[in-house]
């Protein structure tokens, strides 16, 4: 057994198979409110300037940004594959 | 214009205003969290279910905290979501302590500090943090986390409360409240809630206080605030279990905020023996509210929920007064 010395490793671990729906985010509505972005448990949702962005690497589709979107900017779609 | 949803009127600002201004009207709510850090020290790709609130508690103390950090956890979903071998997810230094010595992992650390700045083998000094669940807090880890806090050692300890034993498939804890359904309380827990930061308060360290990933600014403050301290402290999270609560996974941070505003969790801090209520809810709702929006507590009666809404009524007069 060795140890583990790099840190972050499990980023390898792409949970974005995880999803059943997606975010899509409106940026027309978006206010720049960062309520997406502090609440994302996947930390997932980056902030670019006064955009954010979602990886959907990692996103495993909980719709915690949709709901606490103050304008509806995100919405959650089915993930067609 | 933009129109607002009922929800937007929880989205409150609690450092200057304090009035009940929602997100787009509040310059300082926006301009506040602006201020927290960008950084994510704790990656993606950890295996915690959609929707976890614990992830989003360990993301914003690592926010709050910064880089300058050892940090503590016992066996707890903690643990077995961000440390599948031979995988991390964390950015910081980490170390996995036994369920129970938590407290005494940490307090050992954090001497190992004191000596090793004195032999000047280290420049700045790390915080110890101890993240542990309410298993390893309020049952398992009681009796280390008790002596680390009454020897007074310079760790913050906080307490990740999902309110049973989510880890191992629901079972009940001393955290579990009167009422709730678990694999092992199948009939509804018949015990109250153990009050754990009042018990920690009983230690007469310099800070205790609650709070709920719900308010992600009120618990940056107070872990920064607990952090900037020197001396033993500790901080009580509610961090709402989409898996062992049964609600889906989106509703996790409106779950929380409806515990605060219903009168199920009330958050304060006692610092050096000073009480003070930090967040005073605007509008009290009826906690059948927080109750039926949960699957633990489906099978509740009227009578029972009535006794349930006299005792928050009883912890409200005497909270808020």
């Amino acid at each position: 057994m060795k140890i583990v010395l790099e840190p972050g490793t499990s980023l390898k671990n792409k949970t974005g198979g995880w999803r059943n729906f997606k975010p899509v985010i409106e940026m027309k509505k978006c206010i720049d409110c960062g309520n997406c972005w502090i609440f994302c448990p996947e930390s997932c949702i980056r902030k670019i300037g006064n955009k954010y962005e979602i990886d959907l690497d990692y996103c495993k589709g909980c719709g915690i940004c949709a709901n606490e979107c103050p304008t509806k900017a995100i919405e959650t779609v089915l993930e067609e594959k | 214009m933009i129109v607002l949803g009922e929800k937007a009127s929880y989205v409150k600002c609690r450092w200057k205003c304090e009035a009940g201004l929602s997100a787009n009207r509040c310059w300082y709510y926006r301009q506040h969290l602006k201020e927290v850090s960008e950084e994510e020290l704790f990656t993606s790709g950890h295996r915690g279910c959609a929707g976890c609130g614990n992830v989003i508690t360990v993301r914003l103390v690592l926010k709050a905290s910064g880089k300058n950090v050892v940090v503590v956890s016992p066996t707890g979903c903690t643990e077995v979501i961000s440390t599948p071998y031979p995988e991390t997810s964390w950015e910081v230094p980490w170390i996995h302590a036994n369920f129970e010595n938590a407290g005494a992992v940490a307090s050992g650390i954090s001497d190992a500090v004191k000596v090793l700045l004195r032999k000047g083998k280290i420049k700045s000094k790390p915080k110890v943090i101890a993240i542990a669940g309410d298993g390893g807090t309020v049952d398992i880890g009681f009796q280390s986390l008790s002596g680390a806090m009454e020897r007074g050692h310079d760790m913050l300890y906080i307490c990740v409360d999902n309110e049973a034993y989510m880890n191992t498939g629901v079972q009940r804890s001393g955290a579990t409240p009167y009422g709730a359904y678990t694999t092992t309380s199948p009939l509804g827990q018949d015990t109250p809630k153990k009050d754990m930061p009042a018990i920690m308060a009983a230690h007469r360290i310099p800070y205790v206080a609650t709070a709920t990933i719900s308010l992600p600014l009120d618990f940056i403050e107070k872990v920064k605030k607990a952090i900037s301290i020197e001396g033993a402290s500790y901080i009580h999270v509610l961090a709402p279990c989409p898996t062992g609560w049964g609600f889906p996974g989106e509703k996790t941070i409106e779950l929380g905020r409806l515990a605060v505003d219903a009168g199920m969790w009330t958050l304060y801090e006692i610092l050096n023996g000073e009480f003070r209520v930090t967040y005073k809810p605007t509008a009290k709702v009826p906690v059948k509210e927080y109750l039926k929006a949960q699957k633990r507590f489906a099978h509740l009666s009227e009578e029972t929920i009535k006794k349930i809404q006299e005792d928050i009524d009883k912890r409200w007069a005497e909270a808020f007064r």
